[in-house]
C-alpha cells in the first residue's frame, strides 16, 4: 500500500487530472490556475484589493442578487414542468403544486426569492451610490445596472400575474392601467384625444400601449400568455446578456471600486 | 393606551408622518456623525424594540404586518434602517479621518493590499450562498406563498394594490394623475438615475464612504430613495385601505369610512372664489394662472436657485450638466410640493385640462 492519503491518490488519477488541470491550492501558481482555468471562477480576477472582499464595504448585495437570480432560474424551470399558462389550467396547476407535492417549497422559494431579489438589487444600488462607485471609469456600468434594476422589477411584475388568482389579476390591472395613461400612446393619456383624423381615432383602447402589453382591453388569457413568455423567456434572456456585460465591465473598469 | 393608539393613528397620517420623515431626514444629514456612532445605534435599537413589540401586540397592526406578501416590506424596512446606519457609520469615521488629513479606511495600505481570489473571495461567496440558501429555505418553509380566490375579472377586490415595489408610484396617484405618477415620473426616475454619473463631476468619494466630500449628491439621492421612494411604499402598503383611504396602523379597515374630499382646482380658486366670476370657456384662458405657475416654478425659481446657490456648480460642471440637474431636482421636488399643496389648501390640480387628459 502506498503511504499517500486517499485524497492525493484520487488527485493523481487520470479522471481527476482530466477535469481539474491544476494541483491543490497550496501555492500561488495553483491558486491562479484554479481561478483562470474554471469557466465559472474565471469571472473573478486572480487577485483583488482587500477592500473588495470585505463584507462591510461591499455588503455582497450584487453577488446575492446574482445568486438569487440563479436560484430563481432553477426553481422557475422546475415550476414550468407543472404549470400551463392558460386561463383554464393556470390557477389549478398552482393549487395542485400546493396540494399534491409533499414538502413542496419550490413556489415559495421562487416567490420569496423574487421579493428578496428586488430588495437586494435596491440595496446594491444604494451601496454603489454611497461608495461613489459610479464615478469614472464606471459610468456606463452604472447605467447597465439601472436597466438591470428596471428589468428585475419587470420580471417580478410579469411573474406576479402567473398564479392567476385575484391578487394577481388585480395587481396587474392596477399596474397596466398606468400604460393607458401614457402621453400620446395610451387612450387615457394626454394628447390621445388630439390624435384624431376627422372621425377616425388614432389611439383607442383597441390599439394603445396597454392593448399591446395585455393583448386585449383587460387582463385576460392573452395577457397571461404574454406575461408568461416575457417572464420565462424574453426578459431572462435580456437580463442574462446584460448581466454578462455588467460583470465583464466590472472587470474591465478595474474591478470593484477602491480609493484611487 | 387607547388614547396613545389614537394619537399614533393621527400622527401616521401622510401630512404628519411625511413632515416627520422630512425632519428626521434633515437631522440625519446634519447630525450624521452622532447617528453614526455605535452608541446611538444601540440606543435606537433598545428604544425602538419595546415600541415595535407594543405595535405588534395590536391585532389590527399584526394582521397587516403578517400578510405574507407584506413580509418583504418589513425585511426591506429593517435592512434600509441597518444599511443607512452602516453607510452613515462608515462615512462618519472616514470624514473625521479626512479632516485630520488622513486617508479613508478603505485607502489604508492593509486594505489596498492585493489578496488571492482563491480562497478569499471564493470562500466569501460560498458563505453568502449557503447563508442565502438557508434564509430562502427557512422563509419558504415558514410562510406559504399567498394564493387567493381564482381570478375573477368581474369582481375587483378593494383595495386593489399593485405589487409592493410599485406602491410608491400607486401612492403618488393620490397627488398626481396616472400619466404623471405612472409614466412621466418613473421615466424621469430612470433617466435621472442613468444620468447621475454624467451630472456628478465631483471626483472625490470614489471607492470609499464619505458624506462631507459629496454633500449635494448624497442628500439628493438619499432624499429620493429614503423620503420619496421607501416612505411612500410604507404608506401605500401598510396605511392605505379600501378606496385607498388612509388608515392608521391601529385602525381597523372599515369599508364604510368616509373621508370628505373637497379638493379644488387652482382655476376654480382664482376665477370663482377670488374674482367672483364664472369659469372662462376658453381652455387656455381658464388655466392661464396654472400654466403661469408651472412655468414660473421651473423658470423663475430655477433662476433664483441658480443665483443664490447654483453659481458654484454651474461653473464647475458646465451649462448642460447644471441645468439638467436643476430640472431633475425641481421635477423631483414637485412631488412633495404637490403633497403639501393638497394638505394645506386642498388643491387638486394646478392645471386642470380634463378635456385633454392633461392635469397637473
Amino acid at each position: 500500500m502506498s503511504d499517500k492519503s486517499i485524497v492525493d491518490q484520487v488527485r493523481e488519477t487520470q479522471v481527476w487530472k482530466s477535469i481539474f488541470r491544476h494541483g491543490p491550492p497550496n501555492n500561488a501558481r495553483n491558486r491562479a490556475a484554479i481561478v483562470a482555468g474554471n469557466v465559472f471562477l474565471h469571472l473573478h480576477p486572480i487577485k483583488l484589493k482587500k477592500s473588495g472582499v470585505q463584507l462591510g464595504y461591499t455588503w455582497c448585495m450584487g453577488g446575492l442578487t446574482f445568486f438569487i437570480f440563479l436560484s430563481l432560474t432553477v426553481t422557475g424551470v422546475l415550476l414550468m414542468f407543472y404549470y400551463r399558462p392558460t386561463a383554464e389550467y393556470a390557477f389549478n396547476d398552482i393549487v395542485a403544486l400546493r396540494e399534491h407535492v409533499p414538502l413542496g417549497i419550490m413556489r415559495e422559494i421562487h416567490r420569496w426569492g423574487a421579493h428578496a431579489m428586488v430588495i437586494t438589487v435596491w440595496l446594491h444600488m444604494f451601496r454603489v451610490f454611497m461608495t461613489g462607485s459610479y464615478k469614472p471609469p464606471r459610468e456606463f456600468n452604472w447605467g447597465v445596472g439601472v436597466i438591470l434594476l428596471v428589468l428585475t422589477l419587470l420580471l417580478s411584475f410579469t411573474g406576479y400575474l402567473l398564479p392567476w388568482d385575484q391578487l394577481a389579476i388585480w395587481a396587474i390591472t392596477v399596474g397596466s392601467n398606468m400604460a393607458k395613461a401614457t402621453p400620446f400612446l395610451g387612450h387615457g393619456g394626454p394628447g390621445a384625444t388630439l390624435a384624431q383624423i376627422g372621425d377616425f381615432i388614432l389611439v383607442s383602447d383597441k390599439n394603445d400601449v396597454r392593448f399591446q402589453l395585455l393583448g386585449g382591453r383587460f387582463v385576460g388569457e392573452p395577457a397571461l400568455l404574454r406575461f408568461y413568455i416575457l417572464h420565462c423567456v424574453f426578459i431572462p434572456l435580456v437580463v442574462g446578456v446584460l448581466i454578462a456585460i455588467h460583470f465583464w465591465r466590472v472587470r474591465k473598469d478595474g474591478g470593484i471600486s477602491a480609493p484611487l | 393606551m387607547e388614547a396613545l393608539k389614537e394619537f399614533v393613528n393621527i400622527l401616521s397620517g401622510p401630512q404628519y408622518s411625511f413632515t416627520l420623515t422630512l425632519i428626521m431626514f434633515y437631522l440625519l444629514m446634519k447630525y450624521y456623525r452622532i447617528i453614526g456612532t455605535k452608541k446611538f445605534a444601540w440606543g435606537f435599537v433598545i428604544l425602538m424594540t419595546p415600541v415595535y413589540l407594543w405595535f405588534m401586540s395590536d391585532d389590527v397592526f399584526r394582521t397587516i404586518i403578517a400578510t405574507p406578501d407584506n413580509i418583504p416590506i418589513s425585511i426591506l424596512l429593517f435592512s434600509v434602517f441597518f444599511f443607512t446606519w452602516l453607510t452613515v457609520h462608515k462615512a462618519a469615521i472616514n470624514d473625521e479621518r479626512i479632516e485630520a488629513g488622513e486617508c479613508p479606511i478603505e485607502g489604508l495600505p492593509e486594505n489596498r493590499e492585493k489578496v488571492w481570489s482563491w480562497p478569499n473571495l471564493v470562500y466569501n461567496e460560498l458563505f453568502v450562498i449557503i447563508a442565502g440558501t438557508i434564509f430562502l429555505i427557512v422563509w419558504a418553509i415558514i410562510f406559504k406563498a399567498p394564493l387567493e380566490e381564482p381570478a375573477n375579472p368581474t369582481w375587483a377586490p378593494n383595495p386593489a394594490k399593485a405589487p409592493w415595489y410599485f406602491l410608491g408610484l400607486q401612492e403618488m396617484l393620490v397627488y398626481f394623475d396616472p400619466w404623471m405618477a405612472g409614466v412621466v415620473l418613473p421615466v424621469f426616475i430612470i433617466i435621472g438615475l442613468v444620468a447621475i454619473p454624467y451630472i456628478d463631476t465631483n471626483p472625490k468619494g470614489n471607492g470609499y464612504y464619505t458624506f462631507s466630500e459629496r454633500k449635494m449628491a448624497i442628500s439628493c439621492f438619499m432624499f429620493g430613495w429614503l423620503v420619496l421612494w421607501i416612505f411612500l411604499i410604507i404608506i401605500g402598503t401598510f396605511l392605505r385601505g379600501p378606496n385607498w383611504t388612509f388608515y392608521g396602523p391601529f385602525e381597523y379597515w372599515d369599508f364604510h369610512k368616509v373621508v370628505a374630499e373637497a379638493n379644488i382646482n387652482l382655476s376654480e380658486i382664482i376665477w370663482i372664489k377670488m374674482l367672483g366670476t364664472t369659469m372662462p370657456s376658453n381652455l387656455i384662458v381658464r388655466e392661464i394662472f396654472g400654466i403661469f405657475v408651472i412655468l414660473a416654478y421651473f423658470g423663475i425659481s430655477g433662476a433664483m436657485i441658480t443665483k443664490k446657490w447654483g453659481q458654484d456648480i454651474l461653473e464647475k460642471t458646465g451649462k448642460i450638466r447644471y441645468y439638467f440637474f436643476l430640472f431633475l431636482v425641481l421635477f423631483m421636488a414637485t412631488l412633495p410640493i404637490k403633497m403639501y399643496l393638497r394638505w394645506l389648501f386642498t388643491l387638486k390640480y394646478i392645471v386642470a385640462l380634463p378635456e385633454w387628459e392633461l392635469n397637473l
